[in-house]
């Protein structure tokens, strides 16, 4: 047994949602860069000129890059062998993700009751928290920052067996154009299939929070994430959607095993500013 | 890219005179707004009541800002999705608005609202809100305190970099740039 206080839980969690409102990953800046290279549209190299300067201003002054500083999500990998001493484990990251939003002038989004009340928390809790418990005596956590923009651009579907490959990539072309500039494109694409109702959403939010300069280990699955990249670049959306060749940065595709009658499939769009960072304790 | 200069309030005249896809540079004093503050104008309205802000010539940027870190008059202010305010924007629209600056896609009544009253959409970009701040130069709550990042804010601008996204005519950006460049794909 290997001890954790929840007082270092929540200092870490507090540090990854600061660090990643200021700072972007560097995969997300050496994309832009390169797309500023290849993007042939005047206007969108203007837009990714403005968001290239503005990683750099929002990380030297160590301000938030989008006003949208998000619904914090947390993926947590939880050692069996760990035992949380001092404090519960869900509020000691419940206190993280406030003292971030508190200390480091980061906007409260989050309101108690979504339908009739809709008052703010002004804490910026409740974090949604994905916890797993995993062999071994360590804690790993992500922390997303996840704006609304482009959560709102978000779509799951129960396709039917027979729908196949044909079917996978017409949904997650059609979400992408739907969502035109709404989302704040260049965007990453998270594609959750399989699994169920349930666990195609959390895969494909898991997804847009995977290093952009990886892919699927399946080779099959690597060759659809290429495929639908091109398929959503050659929608000609572009970066800011004023029309471009950058419209997506990366499509990132997790898959599990699902029931013989189903093939659920769901995609979660993310901005540019794709906003996550992990530590393991 | 060259841009526009122009001020706010606006002149009605010069307004007309934009077509989509112009760059633009703003300066001059706008409000903000954003879904909670938008359904409490439309409130006030419906009851015959006076708004707490003036309309006539005036701007619109839907954001709710981070708050200010020291040394800064407003924290990073960036757009926020404008469809969102679109089943309240005509009627803002007839009482004299006549500019907005957001991100993304209107519906067709508000862009024949647009046109109807010579208003003009602007965009800026989405996710640059720590840039954008820099052209904020001082920010003043002017109702709707409770709803914090949500209160109707005054700002002060200085040459706020924008584009014209949908103009006085209905042209529209969103569609004629992304035609520019898709390609068919199998």
């Amino acid at each position: 047994m290997r001890s954790i206080q929840a007082s270092l839980i929540t200092e870490t969690i507090a540090e990854l949602f600061m660090e990643a409102n200021y700072c972007i990953g560097e995969d997300v800046s050496l994309a832009i860069d390169a797309a500023l290279v290849e993007e042939p549209s005047p206007q969108g190299r203007d837009t990714l000129r403005q968001i290239a300067d503005n990683y750099q201003i929002a990380s030297s002054e160590r301000v938030a890059i989008c006003q949208d500083t998000g619904m914090s999500v947390v993926f947590a990998q939880l050692g069996q062998e760990i035992h949380v001493e001092n404090g519960d484990f869900e509020e000691a990251i419940q206190q993280g993700v406030r003292e971030a939003y508190l200390q480091g002038y980061l906007r409260k989004s989050i309101i108690s009751d979504p339908l009739f009340d809709r008052v703010n928390t002004k804490d910026n809790t409740p974090a949604v928290i994905h916890t797993r418990i995993v062999p071994g005596n360590r804690l790993q956590l992500t922390a997303v920052a996840k704006g609304f923009g482009s959560e709102n651009m978000s779509a799951l579907k129960m396709l039917v067996p027979a729908d196949g490959v044909a079917g996978v990539k017409e949904f997650v072309r059609e979400t992408v154009e739907k969502a035109g500039p709404n989302p704040c494109p260049p965007i990453i694409v998270g594609v959750g299939i399989g699994g169920n109702f349930e666990q195609a959403a959390i895969m494909a939010k898991r997804a847009t929070a995977l290093p952009l300069d990886t892919h699927n280990a399946d080779v099959r699955y690597a060759q659809l994430e290429e495929e639908l990249l091109a398929s959503i670049n050659a929608l000609g959306i572009g970066p800011g959607g004023t029309g471009g060749r950058t419209t997506a940065l990366k499509v990132h595709v997790l898959f599990a095993p699902t029931h013989i009658a189903g093939l659920p499939i769901a995609v979660n769009i993310c901005c540019h500013a794709a906003r996550h960072l992990s530590a393991t304790l | 890219m060259d841009s526009l200069s122009l001020r706010m309030p606006f002149d009605p005249e010069q307004l007309k005179q934009l077509r989509a896809g112009d760059s633009v540079r703003l300066s001059g004093y706008l409000y903000t707004g954003r879904d909670a503050a938008h359904k409490r104008l439309i409130a006030l309205i419906e009851k015959g009541e006076p708004l707490p802000i003036p309309l006539e010539n005036e701007c619109i940027y839907y954001v709710g800002p981070a708050p200010a870190s020291p040394g800064h008059a407003v924290g990073p202010a960036g757009p926020t999705t404008s469809y969102r305010m679109d089943q309240y924007t005509p009627r803002l629209l007839a009482l004299g608005l006549k500019g907005m600056i957001g991100k993304g896609l209107r519906n067709q009544a508000v862009i024949d609202a647009m046109k109807q009253y010579h208003a003009v959409y602007f965009g800026a970009v989405g996710g640059a809100a720590a840039l954008i701040s820099r052209h904020i130069i001082s920010s003043q709550v002017v109702a709707y305190a409770d709803l914090g990042a949500e209160a109707i804010h005054r700002f002060e601008v200085e040459e706020f970099p924008a584009i014209v996204l949908i103009d006085s005519q209905g042209n529209n950006l969103y569609e004629t740039g992304p035609k520019l460049y898709k390609e068919t794909y199998l």
